[in-house]
Parts: structure tokens; sequence; C-alpha cells
């Protein structure tokens, strides 16, 4: 199984969430929005110039900037 | 009802951002409120009364929040207001209800006696959910009511239900129990059935893709600034210029007849008489000037920016116009979600500072306050550009646009650089969109129309009486040689143009009225509509300036602004020819 994190995920990617760098505080946030360890997640797009990813989770669509992104490691799902 | 509840006196509406907790406010009180589809719409709580049964409790709208431990101030005030209340109503978007349920797990444990409404019911059918009510009674132990806020459906049960409310009983648990618990609860009340994704799902994915999105968002705006223009033009051209004339204009004549055609209170209400003629531009009579600037040239501009702004509100876009102007918003010191406070700021300045509330930090309400104010002008303002310059070619209102933007993104990478600290990163819920509903459509922009005028009216007439009054009284000549030759070699505008500034501060639809019968040449126009903008805000923007911000901020934004101006100002009177 591919891990990687949300920036070298490609846009279309399913994929599991394994872990959440970075403190707390990202992981609570993402948390209580239900995003958070073992949710199967789509990427659904990526920004140049070191902007924004949208993923989707569920019913739930989120954009995150950057920095963020590359915190949060997937589990690829092979198609 | 019995004993018990007699003693609920104050009811708050708690929930996840954007699950319609404002139109079922609305519903319940009677209360007007402006609600969006987007999160963060209410940044400070509303309060109605409510009738329930032979009493009145109050009922509070509390904004949006993931959960009780803020990470935002609009969250903290959630939680705060939490305390005051004797009971909740936990308001739940039906088509999310994992997500939304871990909020309520935390309210169970608050021992507040609560019901749930489970909202937007009316959309779960087609998007495949089916929820047993019963069994989610059964499991949280408080009572559910499906209701739908936009319909109107379930609002008398939810109401009756009220009596009904009792504490969760719930003791705390921890983020990994409380997710636990959703699985199960999730496992037994929920089904969703496959189904093929809806033009609308394909165009949610679409609208937040880098190119897709790109290409949708600007034929977007550029429609934007179309349909603004046509119904703008259209209504000024078609309905309120003929009913002006033909109803208004004769009514006018006469009393200017009954008058004697001169003379102080002719001079007031009319005005003085060009070759004998009421001139409605430039007369300056409180019954000519004020009521065409503000009706029949601002207005129709006002009525179709609040139309358009409404519709994207409800339909769900703005985030993603968040979402895709992210880098750009970046480079100002703020991020994508800034752009709703500026949208606000388009129609007028004042709640768009206000809205400024939903960004995180200090530092980004004082740069998207102090951009607002300077580079964002009002509908009012906008509307008398496009209907002075207009008239000469779309290029000059797309100049003064340009240079706006230039400053704009000037001003915003200066402030970013200069300032202590760093912006936040984008982090935001993109929700699904939503046809908007016409009856909220109508309700919200009757709303902000009459918002609109008995604001702006009262002040608009106050403007041009005293203008008119310093006319007749001649200290208009007095004060315009007294600071008149600095603007003359500033900005290349002649000495009566002080009075456009000052003026300016009052009302800016009606200082630029007032370069209308100046006679100008193209390029002090474009200075002096440029300089406008960009100089002082109205005195209303200036106190919710004051109220958000404080004074120390309002005297670095109004230095930012006096810079500005005399820099952008002079360099376009030496450049321009």
């Amino acid at each position: 199984m591919r891990k990687v994190n949300l920036i070298k995920m490609k846009t279309g990617e399913k994929g599991v969430i394994a872990h959440i760098d970075g403190g707390t505080d990202l992981e609570k946030r993402l948390d209580v929005m239900g995003v958070r360890k073992e949710k199967t997640i789509t990427k659904l797009s990526a920004f140049v110039m070191k902007g924004p990813v949208a993923i989707k989770s569920g019913r739930t669509v989120v954009a995150l900037g950057h920095g963020m992104a590359a915190k949060i490691w997937i589990n690829i799902i092979e198609k | 009802m019995d004993k018990h509840n007699r003693k609920i006196k104050k009811v708050a509406l708690i929930g996840n951002p954007n699950v319609g907790k404002s139109v079922l406010f609305s519903r319940l009180t009677g209360v007007r409120v402006v609600v969006s589809n987007y999160p963060g719409t209410t940044v400070e709580f509303l309060e109605g009364k409510m009738a329930v049964g032979n009493e009145f409790v109050e009922v509070i709208d509390v904004p949006g929040t993931y959960s009780l431990e803020p990470s935002v101030p609009a969250e903290e005030v959630a939680i705060k207001m939490l305390d005051d209340a004797d009971m909740i109503i936990n308001v739940i978007d039906s088509t999310n209800l994992e997500r939304n349920l871990y909020l309520t797990m935390e309210l169970l444990e608050t021992n507040h006696p609560m019901i749930i409404a489970l909202n937007m019911h009316d959309e779960l059918k087609h998007k495949g959910i089916t929820i047993k009510e019963q069994d989610l009674e059964k499991l949280l132990k408080v009572k559910v009511i499906p209701t739908s806020g936009v319909t109107g459906f379930g609002i008398r049960e939810l109401k009756q239900a009220l009596s009904q409310a009792i504490p969760g009983k719930v003791k705390p648990r921890t983020h990994q129990q409380r997710w636990e618990h959703i699985g199960t609860v999730i496992d037994n009340v929920q089904k969703l059935t496959h189904r093929h994704h809806t033009f609308l799902e394909i165009l949610e994915d679409a609208s937040v893709n880098h190119w897709w999105g790109t290409v949708i968002a600007v034929g977007v705006i550029f429609a934007c600034f179309k349909i603004v223009r046509f119904i703008g033009e259209g209504l000024i051209n078609n309905v309120m210029e003929p009913l002006f004339n033909t109803v208004y204009q004769p009514l006018l004549v006469s009393l200017s007849k009954v008058l004697g055609g001169d003379g102080f209170l002719h001079n007031i209400l009319i005005g003085k008489l060009s070759a004998g003629q009421i001139d409605f531009q430039q007369s300056m009579g409180i019954l000519t000037t004020a009521p065409y600037v503000e009706l029949v040239m601002v207005l129709p501009y006002v009525f179709s920016f609040y139309l358009l702004l409404s519709f994207l509100e409800d339909s769900g876009y703005i985030p993603r116009l968040a979402l895709l102007l992210d880098n750009i918003m970046h480079k100002l010191g703020l991020h994508g979600f800034a752009i709703i406070p500026v949208l606000l700021g388009f129609g007028c300045n004042v709640p768009g500072i206000m809205a400024t509330r939903v960004l995180e930090s200090k530092r980004e309400r004082f740069i998207a306050s102090t951009l607002i104010s300077i580079g964002v002008p009002c509908a009012a303002l906008q509307a008398m550009i496009v209907g002075i310059l207009g008239g000469y070619g779309g290029k000059y209102v797309l100049f003064v646009y340009g240079v706006l933007f230039i400053i704009w993104l000037f001003i915003g990478t200066a402030m970013n650089y200069f300032l202590k600290g760093y912006s936040p990163e984008l982090f935001i819920e993109i929700p699904s969109y939503r046809l908007p509903s016409f009856r909220l459509l109508r309700k919200k922009i009757v709303l902000r129309i009459s918002g609109f005028l008995v604001e702006a009216m009262p002040v608009v007439l106050g403007s041009v009486l005293v203008i008119n009054l310093l006319q007749q009284v001649r200290v208009f000549e007095f004060v315009s040689s007294l600071f008149g030759p600095v603007l003359s070699f500033i900005f290349g505008l002649p000495k009566e143009a002080v009075w456009v500034l000052i003026i300016g501060l009052l009302r800016k639809d009606i200082a630029a009225g007032m370069l209308i019968p100046l006679g100008l040449s193209m390029k002090q126009l474009l200075i002096a509509c440029i300089v406008l903008c960009i100089s002082f805000p109205c005195i209303a923007t200036f106190a919710i300036f004051l109220k958000e911000l404080g004074l120390k901020r309002l005297i670095q934004a109004t230095m930012i602004m006096l810079g500005i101006t005399v820099v952008v100002g002079g360099s376009l009177n030496i450049i321009l020819h």
C-alpha cells in the first residue's frame, strides 16, 4: 500500500486517512467535522503555488491550506 | 405545559455552521434575518420572541459551531451563549447526519434540556438517504423532530415538542468514545441508497476543481457584472426614469409655480431652475436631486446587486470562490474566506466590515477592513460612477476598477509585509449546491433594500439640505477658496471639488452627483471618481470600523487612506492626459 500526504496524493485518487501530524489542533478541528483516522476520502483538487487542497469525506467537502494538507497522511486505495 | 416547563425563558438554537439555524429562527420568531448558503452568516447572535401556548419565550440564534471546544471567535460566542440558555434546540443537517452528531454528543453531555430538529429533511429523498427518526430518538434519548426551515415542514411540531425537552444525562466522553457511539447510531438509523450522480453534484465537484473551477469562476464573475449592469440599466431606463418623468415631475412643476419659481423655500425644496426648467441632477433641492439620485440612479443598481449577491449566497457558490481565490488572497495577508466580507462590502462597506468577524485573527480583520474601506466602493457609489462615466464609454469605468484593483493589491501586499504576524491557512467546509428558494430570496432582498432605504434616505436628504444651505449662505465659496488651491495643485481638480470630498463623508453617491455640474474634463472626472473611492469612506463606515477594530487601528487605516489618496491622485494628475 502506498502512503503519501495530501499534497503528493493525486487529484481524483481515493484513500484512507492513516494519521495526522502537527499537534492536536488540526487533528481536533478535522475530527469534529468527521474527517478523522480511518475515514475514506477523495482528493478533489489542488492549487498551484502552494495553494489549498479540497477533499471529500462522506458528504463533507473541506478545503484546507497547503501547510495543513502536508500534515495529513493517506493510504492510497489502488483502483 | 407542565410546571417544569414554565421556567423556560431562553431557548438557544445551536448547530453546525450552515445547517439552516437562521431560517428556523426566522420561522419560529417571525424575526427577519439574513440567511445564506455558507458557513458563518450569523457572526453575532440574534434574539427573538416566540409564542408557546400563552407565553413568550426568548429564542437566540447562535453562530454555528462544530464543537464546544472553539477554534474561531464566532464559535467562542456560541459556547458562551449556551450557558445562558435554559433549553437547547440542536439543529442538525439531516443530509450529513454523522458529522452533525458530534456536536449533539457534546451537547448531551452538558445536561441542558434539549430537543433535536432534524433539519433539511426535504432534501433527504433526492440524496438517497433514509433516517429512522424513532430509532434515533430511542438511541439519543431526546425528542427528534424532522423539520425543513425552507418549506416550513415540522415547525409546529417543533414548537409543541419544546415542553418535552429533557437533559441528555450523558457522562463526559473522549473524542474516540463519542465517534464510536456515533458509529453505532448511524449503523442503526441511516440507510443510503446508491444512485447516479445528479447534474448538480457533477457541477459541485467541477467547481472546486483547479481547472474547471477557474473556468467556471471567470464565467460566473463576468456574467455577474453583465447581469448587474443589464438589470440596473434596464430598471433605470424602463421603470424609474419614465416613472419619475411622467408622475413625479409634473407635481414638482406645479409646486415650483406655486412657490413662485424662486426664493428661499423654493431653493431648498426644488433648487435653482436652469433655463426655467427643473434639473434633477444638478439643482440640489431636497425634493428633486435627493430622490432622483437615490431612487433613479442608485436604487436600481443596489437592487440588482443584492439580487445577484443573494442568489450566489443561497446557491452555495461563494465558498467555492473562496477556495479558488485563496492563492491571491494569501498574497494580501488574507485567505480565501475573506472574499465574503469583500463581496458584502461591494454592497455597503458597513456589513462588509462587520462580516470580517468570520476571519480568525485581528491582523486579518485589520487588513480586510482597511482594504474594504479603501478599495471596495459601495453599490451606491458604483452606480454613480457607472452613471457618470458609463455614458462616455465602458473603458472609463473599467479604468476606475482597474486602478482600484491595483491599489488593492498594493495595499494588501504592503500590509502583509509590514504587519507583524502571519495569515492563517484556509479552512472551510464547502456546502452542497442548493437551488435558492424564491421565498427566502424575496425576503432577503426586501430586508436588504428596506435596510438600504431606511439608512440612506435620511442621510441623503440631510446631505442635500446641507449643500443647499451652504450654497445659499455662500460658505461654499469661502471654504472652496481656502482649501481649493491645495486640491488643484495635487489632483488638478477645481476648487469646488473640496465639497465633493466633504460631502463624501456623509454620502458617497450624493458627493459623486456633485461632480456633474462642475463641468470637469475626462481626466478630472477619472481622478475625482478614484479619489472619492479611496479617500475617506463615509461616516457610517468610520463608525463601524471604530466599533469593530478600535481607535488605534482606525487612525492607522486613516493614515493609509490619506497617503494612498495623495500618491495615487497626484500620480494620475501627472500621468493622465
